[in-house]
């Protein structure tokens, strides 16, 4: 019972999300009138107004129907920028002042957004879906009101039993209502990959450059230490050659030196080995490789490895890296003593975190380790995330998926059939609704001489009201079913997704 | 003569280890290149120590400490030199785990100075333990935040490090040209501060230094 009350409150909350949604039309339509009038720079303001109650409808979704429905909104674009000259160019105009420009930038952001136009959609329809959907039950009840009233029984009767029908079904209502602003409000198919490609861009460059930067440093270090070491050895041997007759023990001496050089080279090269792929990764995964990792850290290090299986080489080396970094953080900068590190996999994630008893204060945006560590984990669609107040202690987890991104599920389409019959009821629910309902409705209460089309006015007397109420319920009835197939291919599609998981 | 089996995928160097160890008065009874090779040479053969590379065929990760392992259960205290191109403390602390001793670890770069390989050999085959430097650098550096390693003077850390690469109170001795009873009172001087007991014993002294500072 409760729960139906709780429903109930919110329904009415919905209905006035209704209302604010239908003010916010007027005004968006108020100023698209103004556009006649020169008054256009009105237009991307108007139009965002839309974004208030829709994400206020995505809250709703996320916090009662636990939909979670993210923002499909293109990103800002940067503010103009002038050339050389100080001019600001936009199009085939010169501009003294970014003002101008600016509003270009605005207009063109605002338009080309198709979530702009989705969200007028649902902000046009939402005076109906939310007042028919979430007071229903208050607006059966008036009708019985309405029946007693006039002295109609079958009115009330059918009010009353509608009322008991919709108040109990009330949490459904509320999920129905969700699951309609989630097919408007969630970014289309269209939208999530042009995201995706956006971001596939950036990790995309970042990745390269990182590599490229790798292989810099690779070719340096083994330049540098390994080459000019060999090359050394290569020019004591042949002096030892040229002594070897001449002056045995000084050979003797110079072969112990190339030794030693052969040996200091091994040793050169083990370093660069470490830093391209560590051995103990290779030959034994990432679960030892991070054990090992802890046993030659400065600091006391406790190790929690939950692994049900081996990720790809590139995320294990990844991760790795990142524990690498984390640690050397810890013992760097935080004057921590003791670092815990858990690492585990579970739902298709990669999940490490590394946390430490020191003084805190790490900050991402500051530090340039953190930084590059967010760098080398986003072309694996990886995230980093840092809790360090002030005062410790730090803690960091590293979140990888195991298959990156083909994981990644699209919702399916609506069938053509389904489609066809929205299409039709949309297209048709506004003749009993309208003409042949409320305007035949208003007639009669007026006693209006002209019956023009009106159907209800040419029959007898007595069927009348109860035609005009037809009339209105069969047209709610197409609304209904209209709002109700895709929402229902939602529910589907959530069902089937909780299934497959 | 003593009997070595060999394990070690490059040819070069398992040629080059063959000859260094015959020259040095060793019998090779078997010299193989992969871990399942090794276990069945291992098992059957018996030998007097083995050498074994830790990366080898099939697949190239740690197949050859594998067999090695393998081959102790089933053989306990089976004498096994573990040569690699990197030292891991993680691979130290497993085989040092059971306690038996006749265990060693070397980086192959040891293999250049040919005496001292031999000797390390020859200390594992009758049941020392042979740690290579760089391993117990690692441990006494990771260790070195914490308070027992503070309490030693560097000359009785110097003693610590050549102790727990195996070797004897005469070789300390002459490495750092002090006398045997001064390398005695360090050592005595470094148990006490371990709370350990002390032991003649050069590999069971070994043990309990590694095992202390494995433990931590």
């Amino acid at each position: 019972m409760r729960t139906q009350f709780t429903a109930l409150g919110r329904g009415v909350l919905l209905g006035l999300l209704g209302i604010r949604a239908l003010l916010t039309s007027v005004l968006i339509l108020t100023t698209s009138l103004l556009v006649g009038i020169g008054l256009y720079f009105l237009m991307p303001w108007a139009l965002m107004l839309a974004r208030g109650p829709a994400r206020y409808a995505r809250r709703l979704a996320r916090d009662w129907s636990g939909i979670e429905i993210p923002e499909p909104y293109l990103p800002k674009p940067p503010p103009a920028v002038p050339q050389a000259d100080g001019w600001y160019r936009h199009d085939r105009t010169l501009y003294k002042t970014a003002k101008v420009p600016n509003l270009h930038l605005r207009l063109q952001w605002v338009f080309s957004d198709p979530a702009t136009w989705r969200d007028l959609l649902w902000l046009l329809w939402q005076p109906v879906v939310g007042i028919g959907v979430g007071m229903l039950p208050l607006l059966l009840i008036s009708l019985f009101v309405l029946g007693l009233a006039s002295g109609n029984p079958l009115l009330a009767v059918i009010g009353v039993a509608g009322a008991l029908f919709t108040f109990l079904n009330a949490s459904r209502a509320i999920e129905v209502h969700n699951r309609w602003s989630q097919l408007l409000l969630s970014p289309t198919r269209q939208a999530v990959l042009a995201r995706r490609v956006r971001r596939l861009t950036e990790t995309r460059t970042e990745a390269t450059d990182l590599q490229a930067a790798e292989l810099r440093r690779i070719e340096r270090d083994l330049h540098d230490a390994v080459q000019a070491r060999l090359v050394a050895i290569g020019l004591t041997l042949g002096a030892t050659e040229e002594l070897i007759d001449k002056d045995g023990n000084a050979a003797k001496a110079l072969l112990a030196k190339t030794r030693d050089a052969s040996a200091e080279a091994l040793r050169e090269l083990r370093r660069v080995v470490r830093g391209i792929h560590p051995p103990v990764l290779a030959e034994r995964g990432l679960g030892d490789a991070v054990r090992a990792l802890a046993l030659d850290s400065r600091l006391d290090v406790k190790v929690d490895v939950e692994l049900t299986g081996r990720a790809a080489a590139a995320v294990e080396a990844a991760v790795y890296f990142s524990v690498c970094e984390l640690l050397t953080n810890a013992a760097k900068h935080s004057e921590a003593g003791q670092v815990w590190i858990d690492l585990r996999d579970g739902d298709g994630m990669l999940r490490v975190t590394v946390t430490d008893d020191g003084r805190g204060g790490a900050d991402p945006a500051r530090g340039s380790g953190l930084n590059g560590l967010e760098r080398r984990l986003a072309p694996f669609d990886g995230v980093l995330a840092v809790s360090s107040p002030a005062g410790g202690p730090t803690m960091a987890s590293v979140e990888v998926p195991l298959n990156s991104g083909c994981s990644r599920e699209f919702k399916s389409k609506l069938p053509r059939r389904e489609l066809l019959l929205m299409g039709i009821c949309l297209s048709i629910a506004w003749l009993p609704t309208f003409p042949q309902g409320i305007v035949a409705g208003i007639m009669k209460l007026v006693n209006a001489e002209d019956r023009s089309w009106l159907l209800a006015l040419y029959l007898p007397e007595a069927v009348q009201w109860p035609f005009i109420v037809a009339m209105i319920l069969i047209g709610a009835a197409l609304y209904s079913t209209a709002i109700f197939i895709p929402v229902n291919h939602q529910l589907r599609e959530a069902k089937r997704k909780a299934l497959t998981l | 003569m003593m009997r070595v089996v060999l394990a070690e995928d490059l040819f070069l160097l398992r040629d080059g280890l063959t000859h260094l160890l015959q020259a040095h008065g060793f019998e090779i009874v078997a010299a193989v290149e992969s871990g399942p090779e090794l276990l069945r040479a291992l098992v059957e053969r018996h030998p007097d120590v083995a050498v074994v590379d830790v990366r080898l065929p099939p697949t190239f990760t740690d197949e050859g400490l594998q067999a090695a392992l393998a081959a102790r259960r089933a053989i306990p205290g089976l004498p096994v030199l573990i040569l690699s191109q990197h030292v891991e403390q993680l691979y130290a602390r497993e085989l040092l785990a059971d306690g038996t001793g006749a265990i060693g670890y070397l980086l192959k770069d040891r293999v250049f100075n040919a005496e001292q390989f031999v000797d390390a050999v020859r200390r594992v085959a009758s049941g020392g333990t042979v740690m290579d430097p760089e391993v117990i650098a690692k441990l006494l550096a990771s260790n070195a935040v914490h308070k027992p390693l503070g309490k030693l003077t560097p000359r009785e850390h110097e003693v610590l490090t050549l102790m727990a690469e195996g070797r004897s109170n005469a070789a300390i001795a002459a490495r750092l040209y002090i006398s045997e009873g001064a390398v005695g009172k360090h050592t005595a001087s470094i148990f006490t501060k371990f709370d350990l007991a002390p032991s003649e014993d050069d590999n069971r002294r070994v043990l309990a230094v590694l095992a202390y500072l494995n433990d931590r």
